[in-house]
């Protein structure tokens, strides 16, 4: 069974072109990577997988259905930037809104709840902060936190974006530990991910992208130089600046 | 006096039901202020506030009366407008968030005082005291207002309990709350739909102009005292309730007194206590933190001052006297001697032959500052290529603040050096 199934999938911000054609097929039950420069469009596609950005073509297919029939079944993983770590709640707090999805519109979280939201922080080191308020941990604790809210997700596919961003050797390697336990348990976990040295020892699977897919495969068969300079060599930069001098001038999307 | 307890034992009928449903209302509007303030639209009760004037001079040209029905209607269509309309400029404009709500409002409240002038100047008898929905005016609120009003906080109340956890995640991490399949778009509508019934719901007890800080004082004064959400919304509830009660109090009893500006200075007061007294970051904990991490270094100074010279005597000698510290050390005598009382009462010293000797423990404590400060300084020169000289400053404060786990890891990165850059040896 495939995990995930991307067909003709294409994405633009505004006027500008971020993910191009991509096709891809990845079977269930592996770590997958997703790797390429800055602006190859990694989060975009996770996003749009997820279905929190508008697609512009193309169709996407999680366990072989639409989104809308397996959220249950899925868990996302933003980055670690894109909230306000201000907000007044603990870890706890955090990690229980992974249960949220299962609970009705007026459901209170339930015992059950609070214990595998207590399992999920267990589990990622955390027990010991469970109360702390979240503005007072660190990096690789706060990124931690969010790891321990898809955990109690109870999840079958995971996507995660730059989990590793900011985060120290000790706990990337706990994190990964962590990772491929799940993967072992039959998950499927995507992964976007920056670092080239570390990918061939993390993932079995990978995923090169730079505005269009460059490689999609197990990873000793993907992981070749070629591959890897088509990904990382020629930036696309005539592209790029097409799609920023479409934006600013407000040209047309198409002819009326 | 008299009037006070009157007041307070809510004897009059009257007085009872007005109390009531301002607190109701203030309740409604501090909890959907916790939420609007913590999505970081603080703003857009303000543009609210100022933008419902004009719905309500309309609803009253067009009924010509103050029925309160009519009145809140008109605000809650024009307050809506205001939404959408700062939602339109930002989507389909260039113009960002700020000025599109500067503009609303400046448009919406001049529009509004515009009708407002021209029903004043006209002959209508029942357009005394319209104006009292500029600035409120609990005195003048009928049985029937706070039917109405208070029935409308009552419903912020609940959709935003049974809610709860839907706001707290929105508010949080609007990605996830996506991700897991809530409508996002309609929650967001339904919170700026329910900061324009909070305002609706103030517009007679504290008036359109003044209603947006009763959104947004609360839960500012709350978020000193508290880092949990629930607690917050109950702090906010509290001292949104107290100001509004204090409000209509002041109105009642002095004649001609506006409620609403006597309701904001009452919660802004409460803010400003908060921010001093406040648990959660307020300024005295702050203070006393401060003060506490000073004694701290201090108390660890004079310890490592103690081990110094128990270094430099070879071991042997582990007392020395006031004097030989204050030729070390510039502190003033009374300061070093609280500190060294204080350091006696520790088990750290002990009074010996009129001088001071290290006890074990205070041994031990003062070997260890010098050895994270030796540490500090080798790791400064290996690791960040600093000259020998310029790593003292920094290693007398970074000394005090490395905690046991990160003086292992420290220990183990630089291998247990034997000597600090400047040759002294490294105590373990």
């Amino acid at each position: 069974m495939n995990s995930l199934f991307v067909q003709d999938l294409s994405v633009s911000y505004q006027r500008k072109p971020v993910l191009w054609n991509i096709n891809l097929k990845v079977p269930t039950g592996k770590l997958v990577g997703i790797l390429g420069p800055n602006g190859a469009g990694k989060s975009t596609l996770i996003k749009a997988i997820m279905g929190l950005i508008p697609i512009q073509s193309g169709q996407i297919l999680i366990l072989e259905k639409p989104l809308s029939q397996v959220r249950q079944q899925i868990s996302y993983v933003p980055q670690r930037e894109s909230v306000d770590w201000d907000f007044p709640a603990s870890v706890f707090d955090v990690v229980l809104m992974g249960r949220y999805g299962k609970l009705g519109l007026l459901q209170r979280p339930r015992t059950s709840d609070k214990e595998i939201a207590l399992d999920a922080i267990r589990l990622v080191g955390l027990e010991n902060y469970k109360d702390r308020q979240i503005s007072q941990l660190s990096g690789g604790q706060q990124q931690r936190v969010f790891l321990a809210r898809a955990l109690a997700q109870k999840a079958d596919i995971y996507f995660m974006d730059e989990p590793f961003a900011g985060v120290d050797i000790a706990t990337e390697q706990a994190i990964i530990a962590i990772l491929r336990r799940m993967r072992d348990d039959g998950k499927t976990i995507f992964v976007v991910h920056h670092d080239l040295q570390t990918a061939p020892n993390y993932f079995d699977w990978l995923i090169l992208l730079n505005m269009h897919l460059v490689a999609s495969g197990a990873t000793h068969s993907t992981f070749t130089s070629k591959n890897l300079e088509e990904t990382y060599g020629s930036k696309l930069t005539i592209l790029s600046k097409i799609g920023e001098l479409r934006d600013k001038s407000e040209f047309p999307a198409r002819e009326s | 006096m008299e009037n006070f307890w009157k007041f307070v034992l809510l004897s009059e009928f009257h007085v009872r039901y007005v109390v009531i449903g301002c607190t109701l209302i203030s309740i409604g509007t501090s909890i959907v202020g916790v939420f609007v303030s913590l999505r970081k639209r603080a703003l857009l009760g303000d543009v609210v506030s100022h933008a419902v004037l004009p719905g309500i001079c309309l609803a009253f040209l067009w009924k010509e009366e103050k029925n309160p029905i009519w009145l809140g209607i008109g605000a809650f269509i024009s307050g809506w407008l205001a939404i959408v309309c700062t939602d339109m400029i930002r989507r389909y404009s260039k113009l960002k968030e700020d000025a599109s709500l500067a503009i609303v409002l400046s448009i919406f409240f001049g529009a509004g005082i515009m009708l407002l002038t021209m029903i004043q100047q006209s002959d209508n008898a029942s357009q005394a005291g319209l104006d009292s929905f500029l600035f409120g005016k609990a005195a003048s609120i009928t049985s029937d207002d706070v039917k109405i009003f208070g029935g409308i906080a009552l419903l912020i109340i609940i959709t935003i309990t049974l809610l709860y956890k839907h706001f707290q995640i929105l508010c949080f991490d609007e990605m996830f709350a996506k991700a897991i399949g809530l409508p996002v778009k309609k929650m967001e509508l339904l919170l700026s739909t329910l900061a324009v019934l909070a305002v609706v719901s103030g517009i007679q007890s504290v008036g359109v102009v003044l209603i947006s800080g009763m959104l947004i004082i609360p839960y500012a004064a709350a978020r000193f005292w508290t880092n949990r959400l629930s607690v917050l919304l109950l702090i906010a509830a509290l001292i949104g309730s107290l100001s509004s009660i204090g409000g209509v109090y002041v109105s009642y009893t002095i004649s001609r007194m506006p409620t609403g500006p006597w309701i904001i200075v009452i919660a802004f007061f409460f803010a400003f206590i908060s921010f001093i007294f406040g648990t959660n970051k307020g300024k005295i904990v702050k203070l006393l933190q401060n003060w506490q991490y000073q004694r701290k270094i201090l108390d660890e100074n004079i310890l490592k001052t103690f081990y110094q010279i128990c270094e430099k005597s070879g071991g042997n000698i582990s007392f020395c006297s006031v004097e030989t510290i204050l030729s070390k050390r510039a502190y003033s005598p009374l300061k070093l001697h609280n500190a060294l009382q204080r350091l006696w009462k520790q088990g750290y010293i002990k009074p010996e032959k009129k001088c001071w000797k290290l006890t074990p423990e205070g041994y031990e404590k003062g070997k260890r500052i010098v050895k994270l400060h030796r540490l500090w300084e080798v790791y400064l020169m290996e690791h960040l290529k600093l000259n020998p000289e310029h790593v003292h400053n920094d290693a007398e404060l970074i000394e005090h603040i490395i905690t046991p786990e990160l003086e292992k890891e420290l220990e183990e990165k630089l291998r247990y050096p034997q000597y600090d850059p400047h040759q002294s040896p490294i105590p373990y």
